[in-house]
């Protein structure tokens, strides 16, 4: 068979372009003013600065706000412009701009070396790393309010912080987990692997992509401004009125919500676009890695979820700066609307943190295995049937709110009929295993492990669906456990088993496995030993986000802390293993560790920066394992690698 | 493996249902405590069998199908490996019928429950017997209540940061701390904020509703015995949302009518000043309680509205 293996487009045209001429123009910018990361903090810094003194400026004469002690307008304009700030300085908006006054887009060529990391880039594998060390940075900062919080709960009369500093805590704590965990599998592993597993050379959009990351960092530090801006004390979900009642750190949550959300559908948008055109030939819908098939369901509901949070986000901000009264009951408006918006969103969006996990472990199984996906096409099917179904059951958060009451049994159908096609996602892993020599080696450590906790979480969730039940158990710890179990369990240990996985195509570095182990099983053990207890605190009575609780719980929340500080120490294990592999003391992966069939192994390694040197075309379907006589996956070409080569015979 | 899955399932089930089932919360304080722990019993029978099989394949798969095992099967690839026609069908069919129950006993449980004692909004669509002319005769300023009489005593829990407090129209409106309720009554809570969102949780009662600023949210339960319970606020309300709590009492309808009209005619003179009872209350925006301009250079929104507003805003 012939490969019409046509370059695409511009971008493959302006990468090959020569190396700028020495000696520039006047319009051409000197070094020390490329544009990098460290101009991108200036520009924040002085987009802030020109913001916060403008908001004070416009507003000044009016006594409410300039009596009031924090200028929402200034905040608000202040954070608004350092984000444009940032993006105008990493160069995000050169070829938007530069479009807008009728010049055509100029491209740097693009930069080798580790400064590459740091620069506005279109190369959707150094976004993918950017997003590597974006989220672990988001987890991390999550993970230290976390040990906070479980400090303070170490005794409930006898206090660490004060109940003020402990309720931001808190609440940080939850936004900031929720945002990332949001973007830790589609943007590290989405981004760097859906063009490799789908034989693309880039993504469709990658101007659109790389501003997803560089917007995504600057919400995060929209967020984290809520602490030097005092906090705010509405946990994650921000219900208004206590909202429109609290200070200038919610400026901060949703303004961060809304420059995050611009994140999240840009990355959607471009993910999805890419998947549904930028297929090699003969990848079919039935030949789709299940990964990609994941990421699709994903970034669909980041394309429709998003804009309602967006909207939200934006309505509590005009409350808050000119007054209006979207969320205030007291002039007109209703803080069910919030609830409404916010868990419109709230809900399709648990399903982009649980969804990327399924796709994981139904891609890692296979490997390790040694045998196809079972009933690859009832995995798809849940996939596409979670997130369909998860846009119409967000009212089950409001159970007890008192709106639509009559409502509640077809919320609890819609929230319980969702439980079949996730149930599809154990009938796939529970096939795969079937019969089967596993090997248990660390990623496929973590998919087992995921079953174990997801099916806790998922079981749980049936509990809660159930009306009489949420009478008991809504706004405890019961719930506080049971989204644990499916995010953190789900899909924090589905992430860890894609990072051990695919790290080495990654960086060509191995993660050392015996540390990895190590890292695996106290992460498993400490995880349960954290979280089951809290199933029983919540039915025993303690609500959520509390400062003091009942005395007798003491020695449930103790053993709860302990094992949750057990819990970070195992994160201190991974990174010790992530320096260690990645920079200390690295070993050259193989072209193909794991011995997988997939798309993605199969370029050279290092990847080059076109993926593929011919755009493979794909013969068959992807989990052909143990199948003497089956043909490759992919024909790649004259050029295919030596690895490819290895790849394909490993499947006899 | 199907052989422990079975022997392991029954067991559990039945340790749960008769050993550990009676005693799980809410506990048998109310009719609807003793319905929800019902249904909570009959979701974790059929859960545990559901954990327990996956557990037991999980850890079956990781022993004998294991690589390290050494009578582990050669992985096969195929056809026959890829799909098992009746295997899938089996599982969707199954939860499918599992699911399709649950949303059933679930709906059936709450209309028949009045809701099962969560928050109904301001026109509940499944009410007890009497309960529609309780609240009437609430709004109106007739309620009465009386020992024997049989009829749903009408109590309004106001949520403000950081406590909750009891009206109870049937007895002059008086304002109190205290929740004491009569024993065998059917109770209506009508539940209002007069700041941010609280949620009304009387966790023995088993009775949870949301105390939305302006919103009257109806919950339902009947008492069964005599018995203390706690009340807490299950829903974030600012920095004290932990130390939002307080006590209850169920206790014999004679004494609660004694402690009842007592606390009527103790609490006379502050009654008197009280806002006329309502479904809801807006805080005076120029008022010491802190409106929405607290430098009072704004003339309130709306004069009519304040703190014992007449009329229901909802």
């Amino acid at each position: 068979m012939t490969i019409s293996a046509e370059r695409p487009t511009q971008v493959v045209a302006s990468s090959v372009a020569p190396p700028a001429k020495r000696g520039r123009k006047w319009t051409q910018r000197p070094g020390w003013l490329s544009q990098h990361l460290g101009m991108a903090i200036v520009g924040a810094i002085l987009g802030y600065i020109v913001g916060h003194w403008f908001g004070n400026y416009v507003s000044s004469s009016y006594p409410y706000i300039a009596n009031s002690g924090s200028n929402a307008i200034a905040n608000t304009l202040g954070l608004s412009v350092g984000v444009l700030g940032w993006l105008l300085g990493i160069g995000a908006l050169n070829y938007p701009l530069a479009k807008l006054i009728g010049r055509e887009g100029r491209e740097d060529a693009p930069v080798e070396g580790w400064s590459k990391y740091f620069r506005y880039t279109l190369d959707h594998k150094v976004v993918g790393m950017q997003y590597v060390v974006g989220v672990l940075l988001f987890l991390f900062t999550g993970g230290i309010l976390a040990m906070a919080i479980r400090t303070e709960l170490l005794n409930p009369t006898t206090h660490v912080f004060s109940a003020d500093t402990y309720i931001k805590i808190v609440s940080e704590h939850g936004t900031i987990m929720m945002m990332m965990a949001t973007s830790i599998v589609v943007g590290p592993l989405g981004n760097y692997l859906v063009p490799l597993m789908i034989g693309a050379r880039r993504m469709a959009f990658p101007r659109i992509e790389a501003f997803s990351f560089w917007i995504f960092v600057a919400g995060y530090m929209v967020i984290f401004s809520a602490l030097p801006y005092g906090g705010f004390p509405t946990g994650w979900t921000g219900y208004a009125p206590l909202q429109t009642q609290a200070g200038a750190g919610m400026v901060s949550y949703l303004l961060g919500f809304a420059v995050i959300g611009l994140g999240m559908m840009a990355a959607g948008f471009n993910i999805a676009v890419t998947i549904i055109n930028y297929r090699a030939p003969g990848m079919s819908w039935s030949r789709l890695p299940i990964f990609v098939w994941s990421i699709l369901a994903t970034a669909a509901l980041l394309t429709l979820a998003t804009p309602v949070l967006f909207a939200g986000g934006l309505f509590g901000l005009l409350d808050k700066t000119v007054q209006t009264a979207f969320y205030v009951n007291e002039h007109g408006g209703s803080s069910y609307l919030w609830q409404n918006l916010f868990w419109f969103f709230g809900h399709p969006e648990v399903y982009i943190m649980a969804l990327p996990g399924f796709g994981i472990v139904g891609e890692i199984m296979p490997v390790f295995t040694r045998k196809p996906l079972f009933a690859y096409k009832v995995a798809a099917a849940g996939m596409i049937g979670v997130a369909l179904l998860s846009f119409f059951v967000w009212q089950h958060h409001l159970f007890q709110s008192g709106i639509n009451p009559d409502m509640r049994p077809l919320f609890m159908l819609t929230t319980e009929l969702i439980s079949i096609p996730t149930g599809f996602i154990f009938l796939v892993g529970m096939g795969s295993l079937y019969k089967a020599k596993i090997r248990f080696e660390v990623p496929m450590l973590f998919c087992m492990a995921l079953f174990f906790n997801f099916l806790i979480g998922g079981v749980t969730g049936v509990f809660l669906s159930d009306v009489p039940v949420n009478v008991t158990v809504h706004g405890g710890f019961f719930v506080l456990s049971h989204f644990h179990y499916t995010i953190m369990g789900g899909l924090l240990f589905a992430f860890m088993a894609g990072l051990y996985f695919w790290l080495p195509k990654m960086t060509g570095r191995m993660m050392n496995s015996r540390i990895g182990k190590w890292h695996f099983w106290t992460m498993f053990v400490f995880f349960n030993l954290t979280f089951f207890p809290m199933f029983v605190i919540g039915l025993l009575g303690q609500p959520r986000r509390v400062f003091t609780y009942a005395t007798n719980l003491q020695g449930l929340n103790d053993f709860s802390s302990v094992s949750a500080f057990l819990l970070g120490a195992s994160f201190l294990l991974f990174f010790a293993n992530l320096m260690w592999s990645m920079f200390i003391s690295p070993v050259k992966a193989p072209a193909n560790p794991w011995d997988s069939l997939g798309l993605e192994w199969q370029t050279a390694n290092p990847v080059p920066l076109y993926n593929f040197e011919r755009i493979p075309v794909v013969m068959t379907d992807p989990y052909r394992y143990s199948e003497p006589g089956a043909p490759a996956f992919a024909d790649l070409g004259e050029g295919a690698s030596s690895s490819a080569s290895t790849a394909g015979s490993s499947q006899a | 493996m199907t052989t422990i899955w079975v022997i392991l399932s029954v067991v559990a089930d039945l340790v749960f249902w008769f050993a550990v089932g009676p005693h799980m919360p809410p506990g048998r304080l109310t009719e609807t405590a003793i319905n929800n722990q019902k249904t909570f019993n009959v979701l974790l029978v059929l859960a545990l069998p559901v954990l327990i099989g996956v557990w037991v394949y999980l850890g079956y798969a990781a022993t004998v199908w294991s690589a390290k095992h050494k009578d582990a099967p050669e992985s096969v690839g195929g056809e026959a490996a890829r799909t098992n026609r009746k295997a899938q069908v089996w599982w969707i069919v199954i939860t499918s019928v599992v699911v399709l129950f649950l949303a059933g006993y679930g709906s059936y449980a709450v209309v028949v429950e009045h809701g099962s004692g969560g928050g109904e909004g301001p026109n509940p669509v499944w009410t007890p017997q009497g309960a529609v002319k309780a609240e009437l005769a609430a709004q109106s300023g007739t309620a009465q209540w009386a020992p024997g009489e049989d009829k749903p005593l009408v109590v309004q829990v106001i949520g403000q940061q950081w406590k909750f407090t009891y009206r109870y129209p049937a007895f002059g409106g008086f304002e109190s701390a205290q929740l004491i309720l009569p024993a065998h009554a059917t109770i209506v809570f009508n539940v209002t904020s007069l700041d941010v969102i609280h949620s009304f949780w009387a966790y023995q009662l088993s009775v949870k509703a949301d105390a939305n600023p302006q919103v009257n949210d109806v919950a339902y339960t009947e008492t069964k015995q005599t018995g203390n319970f706690t009340v807490r606020c299950s829903e974030l309300c600012g920095i004290w949302h932990g130390s939002m709590f307080n006590y209850g009492k169920v206790v014999s309808q004679s004494d609660f009518e004694q402690w009842a009209t007592s606390t009527e005619s103790a609490n006379a003179a502050n009654t008197k000043n009280l806002p006329p009872f309502a479904w809801t209350y807006v805080p005076d925006a120029n008022g010491t309680a802190g409106g929405l301009y607290p430098d009072g250079t704004v003339t309130p929104y709306s004069p009519s509205e304040v703190y014992g507003s007449k009329t229901p805003a909802s």
